[in-house]
């Protein structure tokens, strides 16, 4: 066996039901890595900056689609340790504009095979997504997102309070102050294992040859007559023909770095998770009125989210008043929210554009592309994401990204997305 | 959690009593002014990790609209003052040169 770190590798023992048994005759002490721990190399053809879900999954498709594995995926702290391994993993594609349908659905079509194309349980779970209508105002947001959904070709259709109840029993219809008045509902939408989504990626792409370095922090982009060259880290230079910047809520922080401005600002988003009880609810509420949302992990948590916090930080924590008003706000839809207790609390920085919709764009530093803005709600979309960033790399255009350009604010196109990502999911 | 000292009414206010109004010293860039300019005014922010300067109001108290100086990757307040002047004064920027020396903002216009 090559031991981890030498320029050669061997591809991966599959992942089956066999291999379980085999690893059970060594009492299971004996498998393999799921990764190489690599250190860097001094050139690569494209260097990811950033080994969250997005980052990943782009790497993930240069190699399968387009064929090149010479890459590097350069995080600072742990893969999947940033907003990927912190949210909690709505998946839905019932978003509003057609560029956004396209990629969120692309991205939940991709979800449904996943486990079998990398050969690593994601724990996809197409359980339903519930978005609740609580005013006037949201019903009709919603029916016509209804009706843009079905010229898109997105599975969704609004329900009456009645289907509501059906589908979530320990809900209360009655308000007083927000009654439930119907709900979008995508039936195909749902959630996955976060770390899992990261792990697998990396997996797949350190079977390709290619080196995800961890603790490594780019702290420089080198460029030469408006050319990308390289990054500098905290592990030395690495030079590179193409840069892709994916990295959340340090976007503007990378871009700074590169030389250009971003149109986005970084603020925490937190979650929380209570005392895992026996399944009662086995679909995910959203209630964007009240500002927060809830569904029942597999081992029987509440996992509960809510609003962003409303100035700058990088704290990674966010403040305690507004966890205090999300459980509050959800107690009156679900009273009996008010008798558990709650086990953990964390937070995660987002980068949320102006329009609400992400960036994926060529940059003004010819050979850097940035994948960024996905704020609130980008868990659902990193295999769509991925695999359009992976071809906006490749080849310069991607359909998926066409709209999504930087550029699109001081040009007016806004893709406008107010509605579907009013609250943090 | 967050606390601003109000500089008109003097409460020690905490986050639950104010409303953040982003970014602090904008120039308002409207009709007639460049593309580029107009883009900035409306999308453009510094986004700082360390020093920024914000707008917040004591939304639960006097109601008036201050500024404030801020660390966003400790949350530590450098000071506040009111909203009627351009730039920040300088006793809040002595206050973050003594505690972050080297700091950088934007130019202020
Ligand atoms: C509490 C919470 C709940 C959420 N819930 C949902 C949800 O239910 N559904 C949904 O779709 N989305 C949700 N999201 C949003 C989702 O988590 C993000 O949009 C998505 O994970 C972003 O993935 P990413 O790969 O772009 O970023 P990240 O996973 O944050 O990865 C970026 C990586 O870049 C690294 N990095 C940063 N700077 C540097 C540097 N200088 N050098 C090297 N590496 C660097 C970071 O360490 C990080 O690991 C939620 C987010 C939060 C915080
Ligand atoms: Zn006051």
């Amino acid at each position: 066996m090559l031991l981890n770190g030498l320029a050669g590798f061997e591809p991966m023992k599959r992942y089956s039901a066999f291999a379980i048994a085999r690893e059970a005759l060594s009492g299971h002490k004996n498998w393999e890595r799921a990764w190489r721990n690599a250190q860097p190399k001094r050139r690569y053809d494209v260097v990811i900056v950033g080994a969250g879900g997005h980052g990943l999954a782009t790497a993930y498709y240069l190699g399968k689609n387009f064929g090149i594995t010479n890459v590097a995926v350069i995080e600072k702290g742990w893969l999947g340790g940033g907003n990927t391994g912190r949210n909690t993993t709505i998946i839905r594609s019932n978003y509003l504009q057609d560029p956004s349908a396209a990629i969120y659905e692309k991205a939940r079509a991709l979800y449904e095979t996943l486990s079998q194309d990398l050969n690593y349980n994601v724990m996809f779970s197409p359980r339903g997504v519930m978005m609740l209508a609580q005013t006037e105002h949201e019903v009709r947001g919603y029916q016509r997102t209804a009706h843009a959904n079905a010229l898109q070709g997105v599975e969704t259709r609004f329900i009456t309070p009645r289907e509501v109840k059906e589908i979530v029993p320990i809900i209360n219809l009655d308000g007083p102050r927000y009654p439930v008045l119907g709900a979008l509902w995508q039936e195909r939408a749902g959630t996955a294992r976060h770390d899992a989504v990261a792990w697998g990626y990396a997996r797949a792409c350190s079977a390709m040859g290619m080196d995800i370095i961890q603790k490594c922090e780019v702290i420089g982009v080198r460029q030469e007559g408006g050319r990308v060259t390289g990054v500098q880290t905290t592990k030395g230079d690495i030079a590179c023909e193409k840069l892709g910047i994916v990295v959340a809520g340090h976007s503007g922080d990378l871009a700074a770095m590169a030389g250009f401005r971003l149109p986005l600002e970084s603020v925490p988003l937190q979650a929380l998770v209570s005392e895992p009880i026996k399944p009662i609810m086995d679909c995910v509420v959203m209630a964007n009125t009240v500002h927060g949302y809830m569904s029942q992990s597999d081992k029987g948590e509440m996992v509960i989210g809510g609003g962003t916090d409303g100035y700058n930080a990088y704290t990674q924590r966010g403040s305690f008043h507004h966890i205090e008003e999300t459980v509050r706000a959800l107690i009156e839809t679900f009273p009996m929210v008010s008798r558990l207790k709650m086990l953990r609390q964390w937070g995660g920085i987002v980068d949320v554009t102006g329009d609400r919709s992400p960036i994926l764009s060529k940059t003004p530093l010819e050979g850097c592309f940035i994948n960024a803005g996905w704020g609130t709600g980008g868990f659902k979309a990193i295999p769509g994401s991925g695999w359009g960033f992976a071809e906006l790399m490749a080849r310069g255009h991607s359909p998926l990204c066409e709209e999504f350009s930087m550029w699109r604010f001081g040009e007016g196109k806004f893709i406008d997305e107010s509605l579907a990502a009013g609250v943090a999911h | 959690m967050l606390t601003f000292q109000c500089p008109y009414c003097g409460v020690q206010a905490d986050e639950t009593e104010l409303h953040a109004g982003g970014e602090a010293h904008l120039t308002r860039h409207g009709p007639g002014s460049s593309d580029k300019d107009f883009e900035a005014y409306l999308f453009m922010r510094q986004n700082p990790k360390g020093v920024h300067f914000e707008r917040w109001r004591h939304v639960n108290g006097c109601g008036k609209w201050f500024h404030a100086a801020r660390c966003t990757m400790t949350l530590e307040v450098f000071g506040a003052y009111p909203a009627q002047t351009t730039e920040p004064p300088k006793r809040i920027l002595d206050v973050i040169t003594s505690k972050r020396p080297g700091w950088t903002w934007r130019e202020l216009s």
